[in-house]
Formats: structure tokens, C-alpha cells, sequence
């Protein structure tokens, strides 16, 4: 128990620390780099509550895909931080001061940490998540049951806000406004032997882990989205290393965008099955009405399949917006 | 079939999206705008019409019945909105296909449309949805739709404007969020139903405190209420003309509907109105916005700028009315938010059309267009005197409306407020017509004829303003169903 304690209390210093030299930074390679470490701290606090696939997203994301994208960044603008004026500073402050106050003062009232009766494990909700699941549809994994099933909609949303997030990046920096012009080569990644071998052995491997983390997020920790990150580093490693005209002669943006809404319309087009199969949006039962649990597991596959494909196929297309416009300039 | 109808309302535009993006070709993109805004226009109406004679309409998604799964509640409350959003989109629609080929590139075109479908499929679940975390999810989908939308302007400060806009609301989805996340946290529930339930006993809990003032003051970002309305000018005026037409007279509103939603039917008016001095601020707040706002919009120099700020002295009399949280305060809020966004939108949609034809919407370019355009001048001056609140328009009625329910309650000094801040509007509309009818046109540009229909989507707006304005039951019956079921339920 201490040491659990322990552990929490110093990576929660780490964290406070991370985000304290964050904001004093002016560097901002270094603090793309600190802002990594703080969602893998992150992550390591959301596996110690036990939430291990928010851990599993938060590395992929945080640490992965969102430090790569905040480097493509800098690599288009200036990488130094231009210093707001003091006064002009006051209202983020007093924005920062309002959220901590009212946060600190909420804080009294929630119930204690790890206490055994919080209003969320009291209601009769969680008793189903957790145990009528087993029935409904055989899951160990809980969490893909809520959000691939119960909560399956805000799931489709929160694809259409991926999915959004494609489509915004492609509208301001894609392809539509790139100009060929021919790439000034210097020094690559791929000309250092280690990296070129290392990155192209590690390729399948990524690749099949991505596969692996989708088609068993029934079992564990998992699921279209972590998949779909994944997926989607490989590429993106593979990209960093051998140059964007590589990678994409594998996966063109034209590829791209016919994957992205397909992956979309595969969840929606669902939906819309399951209501012609005479039930309601998303109701996986009527899929195989002899075996409700076994209509529920085919339709949670198919709905992380979608999401694993639209995720990945938004993050490589998002990956190759930044780079592409910077190989353009 | 009429069982799926409120999911169809939603699926409609969602559908469109993918679509959009996928067949990449600009007519079919515009043409599945158009099908998806009459199509939930039209499931809007049906809708409309079984609440009306089969009472509330529940629909659990995913066959799991509310507070396991989500479910969509479809009341008096809502129809409204769902009217008012899906029709706007449907007259965006007709008057986008011209002026968005205007003033964006090609290339574009399809995705923008894409990103359109998005902020309706948004904006229709917001307000169908009876859970609060999907509320959020839809919110999110709006709101990220609208700041690529706004970017896409035609000069680099749409760039800026997208930019701070998404800054700004960023933060305010994310008070919403920690506020949704409170008061999961002290009930262990999502469904509004069910916490209304469980929060009802729950009052002195300083979380449940703290979560209220997190969805107030971020649901208030999206609704540009006073000192959280700097994104809104520079939005709305460098979007592209379709796109300001349909955020101006929408996405407020929406926000506005989320917000009474919460206010009302999730948090009660007990604690909100009663324990917390939200009414006293929110009244403050209007006060301001309406002095404030038309003050500024006076000085403005461009027509766009000028009819933004009017936007947020306009909200600032929705807010009063919310404010005095009693029946007759909710329904001329209402009223006010269905007839501002039809005026509002008849002259975004007005300022659009002389963007195509003058190439600008700055007062000085604009001068003497009324000798030139009679027609866009009359839809203009028709629209403005809306602002204002003469009668025989629609600005008339709910500013009566709001004036009784002040009156009612003794709130003098709001009253004043309003009738000033009607002063100043009549003063920037005056500088308009002042502008068009009594300068001499100053350049001489070669006048294309006006496309049909972005002329007839005006005059559609224009006339339904008028209409509202000689026979308001339907606005008004339709403001009064909403606000006695809110009411009813907030108990």
C-alpha cells in the first residue's frame, strides 16, 4: 500500500514538474519533448487506477502520433517561442485561476479516492456494464462492451470528430493547395544504416501488433483506436525515415481519402443494417437473432474494424499533410 | 417506420459527410447538402407532428434502454429547434451552391460541403440527444465542422478568426466536458433523465456546484454571451458568406437550446436560478451585451462586422429573457431565438449576395447600391427594421414579448436597457440605408445579374420574417409548448 503511495505521489511530482517546465520553455522542440514524457507519465498514472486502455491511448497518442505531428509543425514555422507581453497574459491567467479554484473547490465535495461506495459504483449502470455484459455479449474486456455496444454512438461521433479532424487538415494544408516542386535532398534518415534497417524490420511487426491489438480488444486492452494508431506510426515511422515519395508510393493521399469515409460508412452503414433488420441504430442483436451475445460480438468487430481503419488512414493522411507542405516550401 | 424517425434525423447529415468526401465531385456534394437539409426538414416536421398528438418521443440507441444505453427524447422543447436548424440548412443550401462556388476554390468545394453536413448532423443532435455526454460528442462535432468552415474564408484573417474561435471554444467544450464529468462523478450517471433524478437530492454538494458553473460558462462561449463573445465578430464575417448565413442564425441558437436544456431539465431551476445567482448575473450580462454590442455594431465599417455585432446584443436579449427563468421569460426567449435567427439569416444571406456582386461587403464600397440593387436594398431594409423591432416584423413580436415578461417581473432597468439598445439598432441600421440609398455610388463595377437562387433564399428568409411578424401563432405557439415543457419539467 505504500508503495503504492509512493508511486503515485512521485509520478504525480514528475507530472506537476513536466507541465511546470512546459510553460516555462521558450524552446519548443524541448517542450514537444517534455510534452511527450507528460502523457507517458499520464499514462503510467491511468494504469495505476487500473484504466489500461485510456493508458494504451493516451501512449499512442500523446506520446506517438501527437509528438510527431507538433514536430511536423515546427518544422514549417519558427521553433522558438515569441514571448507574450506580460499584460496581455492576464486574462489566460485569470481563465487558468478560475479552472483551478473552481476544480480545488469541487474537489471537497467528490468522493474520496479508492473509496469502496462512490455514487458511480452504486448505480445500478455500472452493475450492468460489468456483469449483465457477460450475458449480453461474453466480453471479459468491459470497456469494449460500453463503447463499442452500449455506447456506441457517442463512439460513431467521436469517429466523426477523427474523421472531422481529417477533413479540416486536409482543407487548410492538403494535397488541394500542394505545389509540386522538387524536393531539396539533404542528409536523410535513410542514408544511417542502423535507423534504415532498424525502421524496415520493425515494420510488420508494427503492423501485425496493430492487427493484433484490434482483433483482441474483446480480451484485453484494445481496440480500433489504439489499433488504428498504430497502424498508422508504422507509416509514419517508415515515412520519417525513407521520405514522404516512398510511403507514398505504398499509400497515396488518392488511397487515402476513399479509405477514410469508407471506414465511416462501414459503422454507419451498420446502423443503418441493424435497423433494417428491424431493430433499433446500432442493435447488434438482430444481427444474429438465434444468438443475441454472438450478434453482438460480430457487430463490436466490425465497428472497431471501422474505426481502426478510418483512425489510421486519418492519422497517415494527417501525417502526410504536415510533411507534404513541408517538402513543398 | 415512424419509430426511426429520430435517429434518421440525425443519420441523414451524418450519412452526407463520407459521402461528400468520397464522391468529391461538387454538384453531387451540394446536391447531398440539399437532400440531407430537406430531409431532416422534413423528419422535423413529421416529428413536430407525432409529438404533437403521441407526446414525448423516446428512441434508445442500440436497443438498450435509457440510462445503460443513449437514448434521443424528441418534446416540445426541442421540436422547435429542430424545425428552425434544419430549415435555415435547407435555405443555406439552396443559396450556398452559387455563392460558395464564388468564393471558394474548386478543389474545396466538395469537402466544404462535407464539413457543412457535419455542423447540421451536429447541431440536429445536440438537440435530440437525452444524454449529456453525447451532447458533448455532438458539440464537439459542430464545433470542430465550424472552425474549418470559417477558415475557409477568403482572406488570411479567416485564418486568425478560425483560429482564436478554436482556442476560444476549445476551452469552452472542455468546461462543458469537466462539467458533465462532475456531476458524473457525484451521480454515476450520463442520462439527463436520471441525473435530474439523482441530482435533485443532492444540493449543497460543492461538485455538483462546480459542475454547474462548468457547463454555464462553457456552453456560454458558444453562445457569445457578453465577455465571452470576442471570436464571434471576425467569425462570422471573414466565413464565407453560406457559412456565416447558417452559424449566425444556428449555432448560437443551439448552444442556447443546450443550455436551457442544462439549466432546466438536467441541473433544475431550483438550483440554477434559485440557490445560484445565475439569474443575476445572466441579467447583468444581457445588460451589457445589449448596450454594448449595438454600441459597437455602430461603429462598424463593414456590413458583415456591423450585423455580428448586432448578433451579440441580440443574444444578450435571449439572455434576459432566460434570465427571469419563468414561463412567459423562457417563451419569449424562444420566440426571440427562432425570429432573430430567421432576420439574422435574411441578412447574412443579403450581405453575401452584394460580397458576389460589389466583391465587397465594406460600407464604403457599398455605397449608393440601393439606387442599383432595389431589391437587395428592400430585403436589407425589410430584415433590418427586424433588428430594430418595428412592427409589423418579427423582431416586433418577441421584443414585445420579452418586454411583458420583464415587465412582469419588475426588471425596469433591463427594460431600459432594451429599449436603448433598439435605439442604437435602429441608429446602424439607419447608417446602412444611409449608406445605400442617399451616397453616390462611388465605383463602377460591371453588375452581373444576381444568381436566382441565392436571390430567392434571401427574399424566402425576408418574407418568413414578415410573415412571423403579421401572424405569429406558429412561432409563438411552437415558443409556449417549449417553454411551458421546459418548465414543467424543471419543476
Amino acid at each position: 500500500m505504500t508503495a503504492f503511495v509512493l508511486v503515485n505521489i512521485s509520478l504525480f511530482a514528475i507530472l506537476g514538474a513536466t507541465a511546470l517546465a512546459i510553460t516555462r520553455m521558450r524552446a519548443l522542440y524541448e517542450a514537444t519533448m517534455l510534452t511527450a514524457l507528460f502523457s507517458l507519465v499520464t499514462g503510467s498514472l491511468f494504469v495505476l487506477l487500473d484504466a489500461v486502455d485510456v493508458a494504451f491511448t493516451e501512449a499512442a497518442v500523446g506520446v506517438g502520433i501527437s509528438t510527431v505531428l507538433l514536430l511536423g509543425v515546427l518544422s514549417l514555422t519558427r521553433s522558438r517561442e515569441a514571448v507574450t507581453p506580460r499584460r496581455r497574459r492576464l486574462p489566460a491567467a485569470l481563465v487558468v485561476l478560475f479552472t483551478g479554484g473552481t476544480l480545488g473547490y469541487a474537489a471537497q465535495d467528490l468522493p474520496p479516492f479508492g473509496s469502496a461506495t462512490t455514487p458511480v459504483r452504486d448505480h445500478p449502470v455500472t452493475e450492468t456494464y460489468l456483469y449483465q455484459s457477460q450475458q449480453d455479449m461474453g466480453i471479459p474486456n468491459t470497456v469494449t462492451s460500453v463503447l463499442a455496444s452500449y455506447r456506441g454512438l457517442d463512439t460513431l461521433g467521436e469517429l466523426v470528430v477523427v474523421f472531422t479532424a481529417g477533413v479540416t487538415v486536409l482543407l487548410l494544408l492538403g494535397p488541394l493547395t500542394r505545389r509540386n516542386r522538387p524536393v531539396k535532398r539533404d542528409l536523410v534518415l535513410a542514408d544511417y544504416r542502423v535507423l534504415r534497417v532498424v525502421s524496415g524490420v520493425l515494420m510488420p511487426f508494427i503492423l501485425l501488433f496493430a492487427l493484433y491489438v484490434l482483433f483482441h480488444g474483446d480480451y484485453g486492452a484494445g481496440g480500433g483506436f489504439q489499433a488504428g494508431v498504430i497502424f498508422a506510426s508504422g507509416f509514419v515511422l517508415y515515412g520519417l525515415v525513407f521520405g514522404l515519395d516512398r510511403v507514398q508510393q505504398v499509400l497515396p493521399q488518392r488511397v487515402l481519402w476513399v479509405l477514410i469515409p469508407l471506414g465511416l460508412l462501414l459503422f454507419m452503414g451498420l446502423g443503418v443494417a441493424t435497423v433494417l433488420l428491424g431493430g433499433s441504430f446500432l442493435d447488434y442483436d438482430t444481427l444474429r437473432p438465434d444468438d443475441p451475445a454472438a450478434g453482438q460480438r460480430l457487430g463490436i468487430l466490425l465497428v472497431e474494424t471501422a474505426i481502426g481503419l478510418t483512425v489510421a488512414t486519418v492519422m497517415t493522411s494527417v501525417f502526410f499533410s504536415f510533411t507534404g507542405r513541408g517538402a513543398s516550401r | 417506420m415512424t419509430v426511426q424517425l429520430p435517429f434518421v434525423q440525425v443519420l441523414l447529415p451524418l450519412l452526407g459527410a463520407p459521402l461528400c468526401a468520397l464522391l468529391r465531385s461538387r454538384v453531387a456534394a451540394w446536391l447531398l447538402f440539399l437532400l440531407a437539409a430537406l430531409g431532416s426538414l422534413g423528419c422535423a416536421v413529421l416529428l413536430a407532428q407525432r409529438v404533437a398528438t403521441a407526446g414525448t418521443q423516446r428512441y434508445s440507441v442500440g436497443g438498450w434502454t435509457a440510462p445503460v444505453g443513449i437514448e434521443f427524447v424528441i418534446d416540445d422543447f426541442n421540436t422547435p429547434v429542430l424545425l428552425l436548424v434544419s430549415l435555415i440548412a435547407a435555405v443555406v443550401a439552396v443559396f450556398s451552391h452559387r455563392s460558395l462556388a464564388a468564393e471558394v476554390a474548386a478543389k474545396r468545394v466538395p469537402l466544404v460541403y462535407a464539413c457543412l453536413c457535419l455542423v447540421l448532423a451536429g447541431m440536429l443532435g445536440i438537440a435530440v440527444t437525452g444524454d449529456a455526454f453525447n451532447a458533448f460528442v455532438f458539440l464537439e462535432i459542430m464545433s470542430l465542422a465550424s472552425y474549418a468552415l470559417i477558415a475557409m474564408g477568403r482572406r488570411r484573417r479567416a485564418l486568425l478568426a478560425a483560429f482564436r474561435y478554436l482556442v476560444v471554444g476549445s476551452v469552452g467544450a472542455v468546461f462543458v466536458l469537466i462539467g458533465i464529468g462532475l456531476a458524473y462523478a457525484v451521480t454515476g450517471t450520463l442520462n439527463m433523465a436520471d441525473l435530474a433524478q439523482r441530482l435533485g437530492g443532492l444540493h449543497g454538494n460543492r461538485a455538483l456546484y462546480a459542475a454547474v458553473v462548468f457547463v454555464l460558462v462553457g456552453l456560454a462561449v458558444k453562445m457569445a454571451v457578453f465577455p465571452l463573445h470576442a471570436w464571434l465578430p471576425d467569425a462570422y464575417a471573414q466565413a464565407p458568406s453560406a457559412v456565416g448565413v447558417l452559424l449566425s442564425a444556428t449555432a448560437t441558437k443551439v448552444a442556447i437550446y443546450a443550455l436551457l436544456r442544462f439549466a432546466f431539465t438536467v441541473f433544475g431551476a431550483t438550483l440554477v436560478f434559485g440557490v445560484m445567482p445565475v439569474g443575476r448575473i445572466g441579467a447583468l450580462l444581457a445588460v451589457l451585451a445589449m448596450l454594448i454590442g449595438s454600441a459597437v455594431a455602430c461603429f462598424q465599417t463593414d456590413l458583415k462586422y456591423l450585423l455580428a455585432w448586432s448578433s451579440i446584443a441580440q443574444i444578450g436579449y435571449i439572455v434576459a429573457g432566460i434570465s427571469l427563468a419563468t414561463t412567459a421569460g423562457v417563451s419569449a426567449a424562444y420566440l426571440h431565438v427562432i425570429n432573430h435567427a430567421v432576420t439574422k439569416a435574411a441578412l447574412f444571406a443579403a450581405a453575401g449576395l452584394l460580397v458576389l456582386r460589389l466583391g465587397s461587403a465594406r460600407l464604403d464600397d457599398l455605397a449608393g447600391f440601393g439606387r442599383r440593387m432595389p431589391w437587395t436594398f428592400a430585403a436589407v431594409v425589410v430584415a433590418g427594421l427586424g433588428l430594430v423591432g418595428v412592427p409589423p416584423t418579427a423582431g416586433f413580436v418577441s421584443k414585445w414579448a420579452l418586454a411583458t415578461a420583464l415587465l412582469e417581473r419588475g426588471q425596469w432597468p433591463v427594460l431600459a436597457a432594451m429599449l436603448v439598445s433598439s435605439l442604437l439598432a435602429l441608429v446602424y441600421v439607419g447608417r446602412i440605408v444611409e449608406v445605400g440609398w442617399f451616397r453616390e455610388p462611388s465605383l463602377v463595377t460591371v453588375m452581373n445579374r444576381p444568381p436566382v437562387s441565392m436571390v430567392a433564399a434571401i427574399w424566402f428568409l425576408v418574407l418568413l420574417s414578415v410573415y412571423f411578424g403579421l401572424d405569429a401563432t406558429l412561432p409563438s405557439s411552437l415558443a409556449d409548448a417549449a417553454a411551458a415543457a421546459l418548465l414543467r419539467n424543471g419543476g
